[in-house]
């Protein structure tokens, strides 16, 4: 039996199966499918990697026991701590565990560039390139990755922001391209420390890169790292001649750029912009004087005002899942609707800490996504809404990025809550926004605000419409 | 290289990468907003391929410094794997239209 093929035969079937399996997690219907395909093709990969015990290089065959038994505890550690810790973590810590397991794949990448440049075993310019290239961009990810995660675990709270920062690394990464060509032009053929340096480098150059990045931009710089590990595991394919990394990287890469182009562009921010420019930092002084005042309301009157309107749209924010209040906004929206209530969700493209996560705080909660709508598809609607009730949402619903040139944020595309004929904020207390905005919404005519823990609040408005006797 | 039946030359690998780089950028661009986070998640576990030729990198080790780097790299990359995977399965099973939760 001819190994080689066995193994080749095996990537190719893995390929085709995340490609389809990525194709199918295009629609929520056949979503959940397309994973499990996917994760089958992993299966067969790894299965089919031992193969390569039968033809082993000669320096390393009088290691390969030890190498066989390495293996299989380094699968069973990783595999076994992963699936505990995924099975484990809340939806609304998601996106940090999505970077830290990005960071995983860089560092893995990294990795494999790093055993193949001090065993010297990579030759010819191309692929010496897209090892130093690969090594590189996945060490970045991976230091990248872990300080993502701790910044949106609160593990690091503030931001590393000094007036040369930006300096300081252009010429880290000058050096990192420098060493790199010089590893390059030397054929690799150069001492070992060289290409510890170069790693402890990147692994720098990675921390500073993302220390200076507040919060609110981490999804961001999450999705670049993700597109970076995917580059970087193509790279590192074509050093080891295998074009299922090849393949699954480069569509992760492209897949990974162009989700972080749209997510830059709901924020109405360029890549750029976000990686490079210290937002919030100046944008206190900017403001205008905000007519009006801040009207409270008792949530059980606004409960009950819902009840009797014929259209609610709620404009639900990560303030939502902060208070765990999916599930008892559920029961709320199942009680309108038993009351006849036309009731829609509205979803701005960066509500909750990645696009489309609050699409899945809702779902853990049971919404059916027909009723959830994203931004585009509902904002014409809310002039035709009896109510708007936003929910632990800030910035996304704030009117001044539409009419105040000042405003920092203007031009990000906001939820229209505004216009619709009465606008309940359900608000914990009178704070500003993630961006530091003051919100010209809350000063509003038709704004009425609803000050409590969203939990309790909506607790309150079920209350309320149930004591007023079934409704029909 | 002989532990393989492929040999990628230079433009042989241009033409992968090319190809695979528009089947990225096609999938995603017809998903809708609503599953954004779980592709995100879904793509990472993709990368999680990565496992494999970290495994034949640990596996053809011969030095101690390569079998080090080697079982991080195995260990890091079946991290992604597992780890993608799971939150990926478990945000996607959550997502049902109306008339089925209805049901429950």
């Amino acid at each position: 039996m001819n190994a080689a093929l066995l193994i080749d035969s095996s990537y190719f079937i893995a390929a085709f199966l995340f490609i389809y399996g990525l194709k199918r997690m295009s629609s929520p219907l056949t979503a959940r499918s397309g994973i499990i395909v996917a994760g089958w093709g992993m299966v067969l990969a790894v299965l089919a990697s031992f193969l390569y015990t039968l033809d082993v290089n000669d320096a390393a065959k009088p290691h390969l026991t030890t190498n066989i038994a390495l293996a299989l505890i380094a699968l069973a550690l990783g595999l076994g701590w992963a699936w505990r810790s995924g099975k484990k973590v809340a939806m609304t810590e998601m996106p940090q565990m999505v970077a830290l397991y990005n960071g995983m794949g860089g560092g893995a990448a990294a990795a494999i560039a790093a055993i193949e440049l001090i065993g010297y075993k990579t030759h010819g310019t191309v692929a010496l390139s897209l090892a130093v290239l690969g090594g590189l961009i996945g060490a970045v990810a991976l230091s990248g990755s872990l300080i993502a995660w701790a910044k949106l675990d609160g593990r690091i709270n503030g931001t590393l922001r000094f007036g040369a920062l930006q300096l300081v690394n252009g010429s880290l990464l000058l050096i990192l391209l420098a060493i790199g060509g010089y590893i390059i032009w030397h054929g690799g053929a150069v001492a070992w420390p060289l290409f510890a340096v170069f790693f402890a480098l990147a692994l720098f150059y990675g921390v500073m890169m993302t220390m200076p990045i507040g919060g609110a931009d981490m999804p961001v710089v999450i999705s670049l790292y993700n597109a970076f590990t995917g580059l970087a595991v193509g790279f590192e394919g074509y050093v080891l001649n295998n074009p299922a990394l090849m393949i699954a990287g480069m569509v992760v890469g492209s897949a990974g750029s162009l989700l972080t182009l749209l997510m830059a562009k709901a924020m109405n921010r360029s890549v750029a912009n976000v990686l490079f420019s210290n937002f919030g930092a100046a944008s206190d002084e900017a403001e205008g004087d905000i007519a009006g005042s801040q009207k409270p309301i008792d949530a059980g009157d606004a409960g009950i005002n819902m009840r009797y309107a014929s259209k609610v749209i709620i404009a639900p924010g990560y303030g939502l899942a902060v208070a765990q209040a999916q599930h008892k906004l559920f029961e709320l929206v199942k009680l309108l609707q038993d009351a006849d209530v036309e009731v829609k969700f509205a979803i701005h493209p960066v509500a909750g800490r990645m696009p489309g996560h609050m699409n899945v705080l809702l779902a853990e909660a049971g919404v059916p996504y027909d009723i959830i709508f994203d931004m585009e598809d509902i904002n014409d609607e809310f002039k035709e809404a009896d109510v708007a009730i936003v929910i632990g949402a800030n910035d996304t619903v704030n009117p001044a990025a539409r009419t105040n040139k000042s405003s920092p944020i203007y031009g990000m595309p906001v939820l229209n809550v505004d216009m619709a004929k009465q606008v309940y904020v359900v608000k914990r207390g009178q704070g500003k926004g993630y961006s530091g905005v003051e919100n010209a919404l809350f000063y509003a005519d038709n704004t009425q605000m609803v000050y409590g823990d969203a939990q309790k609040v909506i607790v309150n408005m079920i209350q309320a419409i149930k004591s007023l006797g079934g409704g029909h | 290289m002989d532990y393989t039946t492929t040999l990628l030359t230079g433009f042989v690998a241009l033409y992968i990468f090319m190809l695979a780089a528009f089947t990225g950028f096609e999938i995603i661009g017809r998903v809708p907003a609503i599953l954004h986070t779980p592709l995100m998640s879904g793509s990472n576990f993709i990368h999680g391929i990565v496992v494999v030729g970290a495994l034949w990198a640990l596996i053809n080790a011969s030095s101690l410094a390569e079998q080090i780097i080697g079982f991080t790299g195995v260990l890091l990359g079946a991290g992604n794997a597992a780890g993608g995977y799971v939150v990926t399965e478990r945000m996607l099973q959550m997502f049902k239209p109306s008339n089925k939760s209805a049901k429950e």
